[in-house]
């Protein structure tokens, strides 16, 4: 069975057919391209493949195909602008916060789903909104700190 | 992931005609935070799915004043812990939201889903021919139990994971299910089924059977309600044990009270004899004390999980000293 899907993918409609039984994670890596987001565990416990998806964020290895059709997608890719880095990720660069940098794109974008409803986050909200994203480089301050710097509207 | 027809009904008939009167490997999708990790570890295998989320009117929230709340089954579990009504009224379900999971689950995850989600036990979810997926015997019995029931549990162990249920059972929601042409109101703790009953599944639900709307009455004026969730990892974890209460006050004394447990049964666990000893207390620090300590005495915990039975009062104490402000 081929279903068709019609979504938006980093501000681009996208169309195409694809069998139901892949995941927006495969969607993402194999289709498109994008292989800024992730596959770590597969089963939804470290976040690595996080994407801000209709603007909240959720794990892509865990959405199936079928169910991307008519959202609106942001992936890691989607954050830089005209070849210049999105201020949040400038905030990663200075505070030290990527290491083997294999958490960053779903750090990135649960910190953006955040910032995007609440500009102003306190430290206890940053923590809760990065609590699916497992690093197991920095110890979780040096992203905490950059996030807490990015205050303000991000978009 | 095998290959499935994917299928998208318009109404709830569509749907469960297409589930069908027997069991097969015919399942419904909602969120599939469950249902993913399920196929994908090949415990599901189903030929098709039927995606309820192409049927309207499945998700919302609708709060009728004096009357109850009526939540859509589709409904994320992100959205309820975040309503303000929810977080007012309905105290121990908006708590026990905010504690499912992960953001990015909590996103995706409904509540319909949360409470139909399978058993996180370790030899079900692995490649353990166990009693639940049609073997012989329960490896918990002689196996690693730490996580595992201590009440209700013969002839399997398991615990139920959802932290709604409880929430939902100390509040006495009722589910509204759609069985192929009509619908009924099932009263929560008329759900969820023990394995002496049916080894192989958690709760009633026949195989053309669909949860559309979670009811719960407005709760009487003095009423308050919480939910207690102790997890083994901090950050989140399923409850390693958890606590619903509701209670009715009038002054001082306790004029009702409803305790439910999570994580140390098979499903959501009423506590009889403390709810009725309750009933016309005046709670203080002592007294609660003396009170937690008729909890599960009927416990039979396992080798690895006694410490479940200490946990459970003192979630228990530690809630009810809250909603007591003492």
């Amino acid at each position: 069975m081929t279903i068709e899907l019609n979504f938006t993918i980093n501000e681009k409609k996208i169309t195409l057919k694809t069998e139901p039984n892949r995941r927006l994670l495969d969607i993402l890596r194999q289709e498109l391209n994008l292989t800024g987001t992730k596959e770590g565990c597969a089963i939804g416990e470290c976040g690595a493949c996080t994407v801000v998806m209709n603007g909240k964020a959720v794990n892509s290895c865990l959405v199936l195909a079928p169910q991307i059709n008519g959202a609106e997608i942001l992936t890691v890719e989607g954050l830089e602008k005209d070849q210049r880095l999105h201020f949040l990720q400038e905030n990663f660069l200075k505070h030290g916060a990527v290491q083997c940098g294999f958490c960053t794109p779903g750090m990135l974008m649960s910190a953006y789903a955040l910032l995007s409803k609440n500009p102003n986050p306190t430290e206890a909200e940053v923590k809760e909104a990065i609590a699916g994203n497992l690093c197991r480089c920095t110890g979780y301050k040096q992203i905490i700190d950059a996030i807490l710097e990015t205050e303000g509207d991000i978009k | 992931m095998k290959n499935f027809t994917y299928f998208q009904p318009e109404n709830l008939k569509d749907a469960a005609k297409q589930l069908g009167n027997n069991w097969k490997d015919r399942l419904l999708i909602a969120g599939g935070t469950d249902l993913l990790g399920l196929m994908k570890h090949n415990l599901e295998r189903p030929d098709v799915l039927i995606n309820l989320k192409s049927i309207a009117g499945l998700e919302k929230i609708e709060y009728l004043p004096g009357k109850e709340l009526r939540i859509g089954a589709l409904t994320k579990i992100t959205d309820i812990a975040e309503h303000p009504v929810i977080r007012e009224k309905f105290t121990a379900l908006a708590e026990a939201a905010g504690q499912v999971a992960s953001p990015q689950l909590r996103n995706m995850g409904t509540i319909g889903g949360n409470i139909c989600q399978r058993p996180r036990c370790w030899y079900y979810r692995g490649d353990f021919n166990c009693l639940r997926k049609g073997g012989d015997i329960c490896f918990a019995v002689e196996g690693r139990n730490k996580f595992h029931c201590i009440i209700g549990g013969a002839p399997c162990f398991i615990v139920h994971p959802s932290d709604l249920a409880v929430a939902l059972q100390a509040l006495e929601a009722k589910l509204i299910i759609f069985s192929g042409k009509k619908s009924k109101s099932v009263a929560i703790k008329d759900f969820f089924v023990l394995p002496d009953a049916d080894v192989y599944r958690e709760n009633i639900l026949k195989p053309n059977e669909i949860i559309t709307e979670i009811h719960i009455p407005e709760p009487a004026s003095g009423c308050q309600s919480g939910y207690l969730k102790f997890q083994e990892r901090e950050v989140w974890d399923f409850a390693t044990v958890s606590v619903g209460v509701s209670i009715k006050k009038n002054a001082n004394f306790i004029e009702t009270g409803l305790v439910v447990f999570g994580g140390v049964a098979p499903r959501p666990w009423i506590e009889q004899k403390i709810s009725q000893a309750l009933t016309g207390t005046i709670l203080k620090e002592n007294t609660i004390s003396e009170l937690t300590d008729i909890c599960l005495q009927d416990a039979e915990p396992l080798e690895e999980n006694k410490y479940k039975v200490v946990l459970a009062k003192n979630l228990l104490k530690n809630l009810l000293m809250r909603l007591n402000n003492i």
